[in-house]
């Protein structure tokens, strides 16, 4: 491929301005977004000289709201798959045109990840440690290492396609089949690879009963491909509703089936796992205990469950039987449902009971503070800017390549 | 200026003296540049202890994993730590980087019929190990139990109140230097391992505070520093060793070490010491005449979750 530099120049400079154009409302929007950034960062800043020690976290629950986070979007990020699997392997001509929104949503979630882990860390300027070559990586033993190499090369190849692809319709070329086809194939089993591994973080500690559970991996997926399409749903009527970008009925129609189906396993695990430690109530079914009904007068959990399987029973029943027919606003009421109930379910909602009680049997409450909420909506802030600002350039560009070759 | 100049000229004898290595050239540079940096900022007039405690602190940032060091370089980064701790005000540090002793293997053994609950343990742990006094740090903690029960889960870890009491007996719990930690495993970096002597210590300057470690030990046995840790300067345990008792920082795991300060001077560690009811039993496992050995040999032993298949070299008996 030869590329002349004054072209390239162009490709960059133009996917900037396309990334920042747009009427009052755009730019109000991206001011509200970097001030939460802002304030973000001015917590963070406190957190890097003071420590943790300004978070809510403690030696009993010591992980929270940041690792929590972490452990949803790396489902969302997975999610893109759902989009890429019929889009390349299925052909399926609808997917095919919103593709590249997964993309972008998968990217911005994993530069979230990313981020949370950083913020988690006690001393990020030592990250270098982990760098196989001038640190030490404990691969293959810890799992740790593992999540690192398939997050960082899920950024890379949910990047890099769609850059390609992306740059070959800028120059109003037809991308070559093989030289981005076989990244796309690897990133399908990669996108599953990141979100089992992630599990495994978990579901590999014999410490903690009640993560400790062969279940965990699979219901990861299911609740990421409810949750991650039920994001890209609400980014795809945002589009709709606000730019010339055409979204086709019928992809609001597939992803919904894609939606409820996933939906509903990962109720029917939610319902298997409830039932194992409820039934016969063991030593390890104290977690379970805690976060559902309450332990020893600790219930910080207890309204939270019970609103996320609202929500998650609300979304799934709202998905799966539309009487509107795919009206827009009332599928973005059942996203918002079916999103907002995995989010409290598998953020706070399994990662706090898996410390509580403590491996010596004790019970605290874990309340984020004002300072680890604010870190967490300046990550959450930065996560949306990235996303806004991938998919603004890369719809010009397919727009303006589909209305040439039209 | 002054002061760079005159790490140059330390650089260049130093390069005189020994064949000067691709790693230590790198070091020296960086030394002289971060000093001459500091000159430059600062035009000069900042004192020249202030340039010299940053040209150590770049010095350390660029240390390898203490496994991989030569017995040099051990040397070097506790000379570094100690000029840095006397820079700091902390007074003259004495720190050793003793290796583990041939054919021992350390072992515990803990009492439970004899345990009355003094926490003259705690204390003395909290106090050998420069233990940060702000969060109350403890590595020791000892558990009130009612007859009937044989599961420190059970007991009651915070009572506050006269001892011995009338039927309840106590157990105390600790790391238990696992010979298949399960934190070892999960410590993405290495700087969490297990000592030929059996010790499962922390290089803290490695450790980057994921507390992965803390979540994989089924045994509640590690402690993370929120902030600062800090101990009054009297308080201070000026005896310490580089995967010891030395002073932890911030953002960093720690984790009792059998006090391997004193365990490798052939010392009892200090809660074995400080206990009145000689509750607690240590010693080498591989000296068949120890009394650890005898105790294994003839009282019933078991150790805590036993199922999890971690190993513990940390037994419990009853008389």
């Amino acid at each position: 491929m030869t590329t002349n530099p004054q072209k390239e120049s162009s490709f960059i400079s133009d996917c900037i301005r396309w990334s920042l154009s747009g009427g009052i409302g755009f730019k109000i929007y991206l001011v509200a977004l970097l001030a939460i950034m802002g304030t973000g960062l001015f917590s963070y800043t406190k957190q890097f000289q003071e420590g943790l020690i300004i978070t809510g976290m403690s030696d009993i629950v010591s992980w929270g709201l940041y690792i929590s986070n972490f452990t949803f979007f790396v489902g969302v990020a997975a999610a893109a798959v759902m989009l890429i699997l019929p889009a390349y392997m299925l052909k399926d001509k609808d997917m095919h045109e919103v593709v590249i929104i997964g993309e972008c949503v998968a990217v911005g979630a994993l530069i979230m990840c990313l981020m949370f882990i950083t913020v988690d860390m006690g001393g990020p300027f030592k990250v270098w440690h982990m760098i196989p070559g001038i640190g030490l990586f404990n691969w293959p033993s810890s799992i740790l290492t593992w999540d690192v190499l398939v997050l960082n090369g899920y950024l890379a190849l949910n990047s890099l396609v769609p850059l390609y692809i992306l740059y070959c319709n800028y120059h109003n070329r037809k991308p070559v089949g093989w030289k981005y086809k076989p990244f796309v194939f690897l990133s399908i089993f990669w996108a599953i690879s990141i979100h089992m591994t992630t599990a495994f973080l978990y579901q590999g500690l014999p410490a903690r009963p009640f993560w400790n559970n062969p279940l965990l991996g699979p219901r990861f997926l299911a609740s990421a491909f409810a949750a991650g399409p039920a994001v890209i749903m609400m980014v795809l009527i945002a589009i709709k509703q606000w730019t010339r970008y055409p979204v086709n009925a019928q992809i609001f129609f597939k992803l919904k089936r894609i939606i409820v189906v996933s939906a509903v396993i990962n109720l029917v695990m939610l319902f298997s796992e409830v039932f194992k430690e409820f039934y016969t109530f063991t030593h390890h079914s104290l977690s379970a205990q805690y976060l559902f009904f309450g332990l020893q007068g600790h219930d910080s959990l207890v309204p939270w469950i019970w609103s996320a399987i609202g929500l998650n029973i609300l979304g799934t029943l709202l998905f799966a039987f539309d009487p509107t027919k795919g009206n827009p606003r009332y599928l973005m009421v059942a996203a918002i449902s079916l999103f907002t109930g995995i989010w409290i379910e598998k953020g706070f909602g399994l990662i706090i009971p898996g410390f509580v009680p403590s491996p010596m049997g004790e019970v605290v409450d874990y309340t984020p503070t004002s300072n680890e909420i604010l870190i967490t909506l300046g990550v959450l802030a930065t996560g949306v800017l990235v996303v806004t600002l991938l998919i603004k350039p890369a719809l010009a560009i397919l727009l303006k390549y589909k209305e040439t070759n039209a | 200026m002054n002061s760079s100049r005159k790490k140059e000229g330390q650089m260049k004898t130093k390069k005189n003296e020994k064949k000067t290595t691709r790693r230590s050239f790198m070091k020296n540079l960086s030394v002289a540049a971060a000093a001459g940096s500091a000159g430059l900022v600062t035009g000069g007039c900042v004192s020249l202890e202030k340039t010299e405690e940053m040209g150590l602190k770049w010095e350390e940032y660029f240390k390898k994993n203490y496994r991989l060091m030569t017995e040099e370089e051990k040397g070097e980064t506790v000379a570094r730590l100690e000029r840095l701790a006397k820079l700091k005000g902390d007074g003259d540090i004495q720190m050793s980087s003793q290796g583990p002793r041939e054919n021992v293997l350390y072992g515990y053994a803990f009492n439970i019929s004899r345990c009355k609950g003094y926490m003259d343990c705690v204390e003395a742990c909290v106090k050998e190990n420069n233990l940060d006094r702000t969060s109350k740090t403890q590595y020791i903690r000892l558990f009130e139990m009612d007859s009937g029960q044989l599961d420190p889960t059970t007991g009651d870890g915070k009572y506050h109140h006269e001892v011995p009491v009338e039927n309840k007996f106590y157990m105390g719990v600790q790391c238990y230097h696992c010979e298949n930690a399960p934190c070892i495993k999960a410590c993405p970096t290495k700087a969490t391992w297990r000592e030929p002597d059996g010790i499962v210590v922390v290089d803290y300057d490695w450790c980057i505070g994921c507390r992965y470690c803390l979540a994989a030990c089924p045994y509640w046995g590690r402690r993370f520093n929120w902030g600062e840790p800090e101990i009054p300067r009297e308080e201070m345990n000026r005896k310490q060793h580089y995967l010891g008792n030395r002073m932890r920082m911030k953002g960093v795991m720690e984790k009792c070490t059998f006090c391997v300060q004193r365990t490798r001077q052939g010392k009892l560690p200090a809660c074995a010491e400080a206990c009145p009811t000689g509750s607690r039993v240590f010693g080498n496992l591989l000296d068949p005449d120890s009394e650890i050995r005898f105790i294994l040999k003839h009282k019933k032993v078991f150790r805590f979750k036993e199922e999890l298949g971690t190993d513990p070299k940390f037994w419990y008996f009853i008389d």
